[in-house]
Order: structure tokens, then sequence, then C-alpha cells
């Protein structure tokens, strides 16, 4: 019985129309491949990306240099000194280094934030060629926050709901 | 002693016992924010709620005392729960109250990670808040330049007050108004100057008092913590040293009841900032009448092409009032080796020598012994800037009623009652003779003691002065055997001088002590003078020796030094000092000295290798092997030896020829007594304020003004 089945399949070519039927199928659906860095796939707006800080609207920053990331990293990636600020006595940092290279993104650092101030963005194309590049400090976290805030505002407001 | 039933186990309690202590001791914890147990109790922050069976609503547990408590009907003993869900809702009843107008501000508060209200929170709170009103706002008002304030935080406890009251004695800070108006204050917004006002921040249990020099410096689980023993003064408080990425942020008191309790001065608590400024990170050497930066073995070089062949009797080596006793024995040997007997110890000529025995130069009567005494004459002394910790507790017994102070001296406020007997020696010859009143009321008293300040005897009839405080003990039954009471005491002023006595730094046979000393450079008599942290000599008149100087601080004796060897300060090296109990203690290494400086025994070690006469030890338990055999009572880290008081009576016997001038104080500034105070910035700004006020008091008394404490 087995023998006339495979006869058949033979004669008829049924595998090879089985596999050619597939490539075509695969050939007239829309392709699932994009043509990065021209095109990007969806990003979730809780994605853990490269870390910012953020100001608030006028300008201030936002970090009070309450030190709570730094005790949560459990890569100890981050490192903060902390001082009155110079013109008004405020809680400001006067270093904030995060090790890019050790963190591990596990985005507790933003969990602990109570000022929204640390927030892990949605930009993952910040490779470098060197691993100095990788030491962020404040300046270059301030400056990350300000390119980014539109995307990072948005969301935030819409992870809101879920919080 | 009454019974109890607490949590359902039944205990006998000691008599007099707050209901707070029973529970601790029946292993129940009970939170609270206003009960401290070295301050009265105030029961108002009604966080100690516990429930008494039988009582018609909770009670204050540290305002009830256990004797209080009534036996049931039946005659059963009370029974007290803890943890019932009565006391449970009462207790985050009340944190909801107290957070009613506590700013949510712990992110930025300084008190955030040691916070009782912090810690209280999340144990017994309930995590939300019910409150959408307002909150109330209180101004922050400038104490002082070390304690921060930030008023809304306050939640009324006032532990402050009361410690500033009862433990220093000086009425700075008040509550006033009433309810939600109820604010901390200073009478008319005047400074808080007491020596004792950094103890505040300690006992405050939210964030509203803080220390303003570490203000936003770090968190306190990010400091290493080193155990040490603090030396500003000779005390020897025990001190927690907080460190980050070494350098030192913070000194805290540890608990030690023979000593310090839990308090410690302002000086020893602020003085973290001279410890960076102003340090000697490597060895110099004068050429062409300017210190220059060299190596150490440039520095060596220096000193042994000097010292070549030197005559013995041409080598002096002084001690400070900070050396440890392991670098003041090295030195000692040195010398030694050098055929020098020029060393002294004493750098403000005070007249005691370990003739009369050890007992001849200790406190005897211990800080603890302090408890029992009910009289004290003090000579030539101001405890309250020579040992402000010792000072509060002399008050505590005056404050009960218990002790009662005279005092022979500088007219100064102690901070508490006492009668102001003389000025000068005389006073001390009219009470040894029975001619002033004051005979009599040591006469009739049981465990009299007097107290020897350094002013007292560091004057030209010093001896004169302490034979005659030897026999005034003597003859008024201070020194008492048979009760084991010695209440002849000296209260010394620099951490290192008793240890180095101890190990006798002290001028051998033909030797000159610091004065000779001096004397012999400015007649050109001595080649060579080691300075180990002497700071407090003339040093103008070493102009004519070579000066080694060696120390931490560019102080007075690197100013004229001609080679400066870089020595580690108290908090970078393990080293034993002896407080003026006669109680050594060891310092803890916290941080590594800066740059090329050197923990202090070993660069005399490496000195003596250098000059060809290498000192018998390499590491310091050889040499502490050594130590303790010169003098074995040091081997008894944090023990007080007790001394043969037969000794002291030998004392009284010597010739008393004395001077009308009345005593000087040893201490004229508090803030500013040794190379880490004067490097300090925080302690001379303290110091020039303390000088405003009390020019401003001046005038305002000289105006007929009432005059207030300051």
């Amino acid at each position: 019985m087995a023998r006339v089945a495979q006869g058949i399949k033979s004669l008829f070519l049924l595998e090879f129309v089985a596999a050619f039927w597939l490539s075509m199928k695969y050939f007239f659906k829309p392709k699932m491949t994009v043509n990065y860095p021209f095109e990007k796939g969806p990003l979730s707006p809780r994605f853990r990306g490269e870390h910012v800080l953020r100001r608030y609207p006028n300008g201030e920053e936002r970090c009070i240099a309450c030190k709570l990331c730094e005790a949560v990293c459990p890569a100890q990636a981050i490192i903060i000194e902390a001082g009155p600020r110079r013109n008004d006595g405020t809680r400001r940092t006067t270093r904030y280094d995060i090790d890019m290279t050790k963190c591990i993104y596990c985005g507790l650092c933003q969990e602990a934030c109570p000022v929204e101030a640390i927030v892990e963005g949605p930009n993952f194309e910040y490779a470098t060629e060197t691993h100095e590049e990788l030491l962020y400090n404040k300046e270059r976290l301030l400056e990350k926050g300000d390119r980014w805030e539109r995307e990072i505002a948005k969301n935030i407001e819409l992870d809101a709901p879920y919080r | 002693m009454p019974k109890l039933i607490i949590d359902g186990a039944e205990m006998d309690v000691e008599d007099g016992l707050t209901l707070l202590q029973a529970c601790e001791q029946a292993g129940s914890e009970i939170p609270r924010f206003c009960y401290h147990e070295r301050l009265s109790i105030a029961g108002n922050c009604r966080m100690c709620l516990v429930e008494v069976k039988g009582m018609p609503k909770l009670a204050a547990s540290c305002a009830l005392g256990v004797n209080d408590l009534r036996p049931g009907p039946e005659g059963q003993p009370p029974e007290i729960l803890t943890t019932s869900p009565l006391v449970q809702k009462a207790r985050s009843g009340t944190l909801e109250f107290l957070l009613i107008n506590h700013p949510l501000d712990c992110p930025i508060c300084d008190q955030g990670g040691e916070c009782d209200l912090q810690d209280q929170a999340v144990a017994f709170g309930v995590g939300t808040s019910r409150y959408d009103e307002n909150k109330r706002a209180i101004e922050n008002r400038n104490i002082s330049p070390l304690i921060k304030t930030i008023m809304t935080r306050c939640i009324s406890c006032t532990r402050c007050v009361r410690f500033m009251t009862e433990i220093a004695g000086v009425e700075e800070l008040g509550q006033i108004g009433r309810g939600e108006g109820a604010e901390i204050t200073t009478y008319l917004n005047k400074g808080m100057l007491s020596e004792l006002s950094g103890n505040v921040v300690d006992i405050c249990p939210v964030g509203a008092l803080t220390h303003r020099p570490f203000a936003f410096t770090a968190r306190p689980w990010e400091m290493k913590k080193t155990e040490s023993i603090d030396v500003m003064d000779a005390q020897g408080a025990h001190i927690r040293i907080d460190t980050r990425g070494g350098k030192v942020l913070r000194i805290l008191p540890r608990e030690n009841d023979a000593i310090n309790e839990e308090w410690i001065t302002d000086k020893t608590r602020f003085v973290c900032d001279g410890l960076k400024n102003q340090r000697l990170d490597t060895p110099y050497i004068k050429k062409n009448g300017k210190l220059r930066p060299a190596t150490w073995a440039q520095a060596f070089e220096a000193i042994s092409k000097r010292m070549n062949n030197i005559d013995g009797n041409r080598f002096a080596a002084i001690a400070g009032d900070l050396a440890a006793v392991e670098e003041v024995f090295a030195l000692k040997t040195l010398s030694d080796y050098l055929g020098s007997p020029h060393i002294d110890c004493r750098t403000e000529n005070c007249s005691l020598s370990p003739d009369g025995g050890r007992a001849g130069y200790l406190f005897n009567t211990t800080i603890v012994g302090l408890d029992k005494a009910d009289v004290i004459l003090m000579i030539g002394t101001d405890p309250r800037s020579e040992a402000s910790v010792m000072n509060a507790r002399i008050r505590r017994g005056v404050s009960t009623g218990q002790t009662r102070v005279g005092l022979v001296g500088a007219q100064v406020d102690l901070s508490y009652d006492h009668d102001y007997l003389g000025a000068g020696p005389q006073t001390l010859v009219d009470i040894l003779e029975g001619k002033h009143e004051f005979s009599e009321v040591l006469k009739t008293a049981k465990n009299p003691m007097l107290i020897v300040g350094e002013g007292a005897i560091a004057r030209s009839d010093g001896r004169a002065v302490l034979a005659l405080a030897g026999r005034l003990a003597n003859d008024f039954g201070m020194i008492c055997e048979e009760d084991d009471w010695n209440g002849f005491n000296i209260l010394h002023t620099a951490a290192g001088r008793v240890g180095a006595m101890d190990i006798g730094f002290l001028p051998g046979e033909g030797g000159l002590d610091t004065n000779g000393i001096l004397a012999a450079s400015e007649t050109g008599n001595m080649e060579v003078v080691y300075l180990l942290g002497a700071d407090e000599i003339d040093v103008q008149r070493l102009a004519n020796s070579f000066v080694i100087y060696q120390g931490s601080h560019g102080d007075n004796g690197a100013a004229i030094a001609d080679v400066i060897l870089p020595g580690a300060a108290y908090s970078e090296k393990t080293a034993t000092y002896v407080n003026f109990e006669g109680r050594p203690q060891m310092t803890m290494r916290a941080v590594f000295p800066p740059g090329e400086a050197r923990e202090d025994w070993t660069i005399i070690r490496a000195l003596s290798q250098a000059l060809g006469k290498t000192l018998p030890y390499d590491n310091s338990m050889e040499l502490r092997k050594q130590i303790y055999e010169v003098a074995p009572q040091l081997a008894a880290i944090g023990q007080i030896t007790s001394e043969p008081i037969s000794s002291l009576r030998e004392l009284s016997h010597e010739a008393i020829r004395i001077q009308p001038t009345p005593f000087v104080l040893a201490i004229d500034d508090f803030y500013l007594t040794n190379p880490v105070t004067r490097a300090s910035v925080i302690m001379a700004e303290m110091s020039t304020l303390k000088q405003e006020m009390n020019a401003e008091q001046a005038a305002a008394n000289s105006k007929g003004m009432v005059q207030t404490h300051g």
C-alpha cells in the first residue's frame, strides 16, 4: 500500500508542488524584515534602553541626589556625589556617572527614582568604538534627556495607567 | 518587685521602672519618639501606647511606672499587651497624625536611611494618607553654623530641648506656641553655642536637626564605619568615624557608659574637615630658608648628615599633645640609643612627675566615680572646656542635689550652680588651714574629691600647688583606702599626655624638661630638636637648632622645621591613647594617611635605620610587646588598672611655697586647641562666633542688662 502512495506522490510531483506553494505563499505575503537603519520595528513604552536624566519643563533638573538609584543598582553602575547647589543651597548631584558597560538594563533605577529623573529611554542605538565613550557623566545624561524628552514623556504617559 | 504579665509572660520587674523599660526587658519592642533613656520623660509623642487590661484607655508606657499599676480584683498581676490589634491600630493612628504635618521629603532629607520616623512608618504605618488639606510649614531658624534646621520636619518630641536644658545645661532651645503652631526655637533667635550642641542632631528622631557641614554629602548606607577613639580632649570618648572613598565624612559618638555615655563634644564631631586641610603629605627639607618637597630618602639623608656623630647631650625630643604611645615609645628608644636624656612630653611645663606613682598624674576617681562624689573642689580648671562630656556628668550630680561644687581659679560658667571660692592658691591655703567656710563642707562630705586642672600646675609654683592639693586630699579624707575612694584627680587636656608619661617620656638622669630644652636651644647648646607633633610650645625659641618636625598638619612646629616628616592623624593610624583616667584605648585606622605620609612609629623606625641605630622591632606587634614590658597596664585595653593610693601621701610632704598670682585656664579657646582643630574651617568659624558672642555679652553686661547663658 505504501509503495502505491509513494508511486502516486512521485508521479504527480506532489512534494515539489507543496514546496513551490509554500514559496509562493511567502513570496506574496508582506515582508517580516525591516530595512534597518532606515526602518525600525515597534517599541513598547516600557522598553528599557539608554539612560537619560530629565528636566522639568522650566529647565530645572529633576534629580535631587537622593541616591536611591545608586543604592538599588544591582550592577553598581551608578556613582553619585551630592552637595548643596551653589546658588540656592538645594540638594543636587555634583557628579552622576553611569557605567553603561556595567549596566544590566534591569530598570530598577527608574523604578526607584521618586522624581522620574533617571529614565531608561527608547534609544538603543548608542554603540561606540571605545569603552570610555560608554562611561556617561551628568552633562551627557542631561543632554540625552533633552534630546529624548518628547518620546520619554509620551512613553511615561502611555504607561501611567498600569503603574 | 511588682509582678507583671507582659504579652502573656509573667515576670518580676524592678521597682521604679517605667512600663516601657519593663516591656523592653520582657523583649517586647515599643516604638517611641520622645522617650530617650538619658533624658527626662515627656510623654508627648504617644507612640509608645500599650494596652493595660482593666484600664479604660491605652496607656503611654514611657510615662507610666510599673509601681502605679494595680493588680486585678482577685490579686492577679496586671496584664500588658504590646501587640494587640488595639495597640497596632493606635500606633498606625499616631503615625498618621504625625505624618499629617511631616513633609514627605525623605529623598532630600539627610536623615533618610537612619530616621526613626521613616523606620517606624514602614513598620507600623498604614502606607497611605487620608489627609488632603494643606500641610503646616514652619520657618527655618539659623541657630548654629553646625546644625541645619528644617523645622517643618519637626514632630515636637522636644528631645533637643530636654537635652540642652538637662544635659548641656544651657537653656538655649525651647518650644513656643501650641498645637499646630508649636515650634522649636532659640531665645530671641540667638545662636546655639553650647559645646555639646551637636548631640541634638543624634537624638533628633527625624531630619529636623541635621549636621550642617555634612549636609547632602552621603547616605548612611554608603559609608564605611570604623569604631575609634577621640583625641580632641583627654577624655577619650568613643567615636565612630564614617568614611567614604578615603575621606572622613563625619564623626559620631558610640555608647560607652563609663566614659562618654552617648555624647561627644562639637569639637570631636565637627573637626573632621580639619583632617583634610593643611595636611603634610610629603617630606620637606629646608633649603635656603624655604621648605621644599623631598622624598623620604632625601629627608632621612639630610637628618643623618646633620646628626652624624652628634653628642647625645645635644639632641632633644619633645612629644606633643596628640602623640600616641607607639610613636612616643619609639622616639624614647631612639633617644636612648643616641644617648640623650633630654626628652619631655609635658609641653605646657606642668609640674607633674611620676614620682608620686601613676596615681599622682591620673584622674583617680574615674568618670564613673563622679556619680558617687558629693563635694568636688575644682582647682584652676574649667571642665566645661577641658572635658565637656565629663562636665555634663558632674552637672547631673549637681542638678540632682547630690554634688556640691567649689571652684578655685578663673570665674567660668560651668553650666551649673557652684560656689566660687577664690582665684589663686592662697584660697587653697585658707581651705587647708580651716579659715575658709568651704573647709566645713569638705570636712562633712562623705566622698569628697578635688580636680586639679593643668592651668593650676602649669606655672612656676606648680609643684607647690600640686603638693597643696595632695595635702588637701589627705587632710579632708579624699584618699581613703578602706572605702576604696581616691578623690585626688588631675584633669589633663592632651590626649597623648598620660600615655607618654606612662612609658616614661620624661627627662632622664640630668635631662632637661621642655623649658630647659627651649632655653638650651636659645643659647645654642641644643643642636637637634625632634618635635613629635609638638605645636603648643613657643617654637620661635628653637630658631638656633636644627628642628625635625614629625606631625600630620602644617602647624606651628612645621613652620620653623628644617626637616618635616609627614605623619598620620588619629583617624589614620591604629594607635594607643591613654585617657586621663589611665584607661588605655586603641584608635582604629579609618582611612590611609594622605600622599607620602606614614604611620608615625614606622617613620621613627625607618629613621633609626638611616641613623644606624635600628630600633629592635619590625612590626606593631613586636613594638607593643616591648611597650607592655615597660608599662604593663597598657596591655589591658579599655581597662583601668587601679593604682596604689599610698604613693599620694608622699605628694603632701613637699614644701609649699606658693605665689599669690591667680590661676589661669589651660584652654582659652575651646574650639582651637590642637593642630587638627586649627586646620578646621568650621572650628575657626565657631571660635570667632564665640568670641563675638562673648564680646556682645560683655558689652551687654557692662550696660547692666540681665545676663543670660551664652
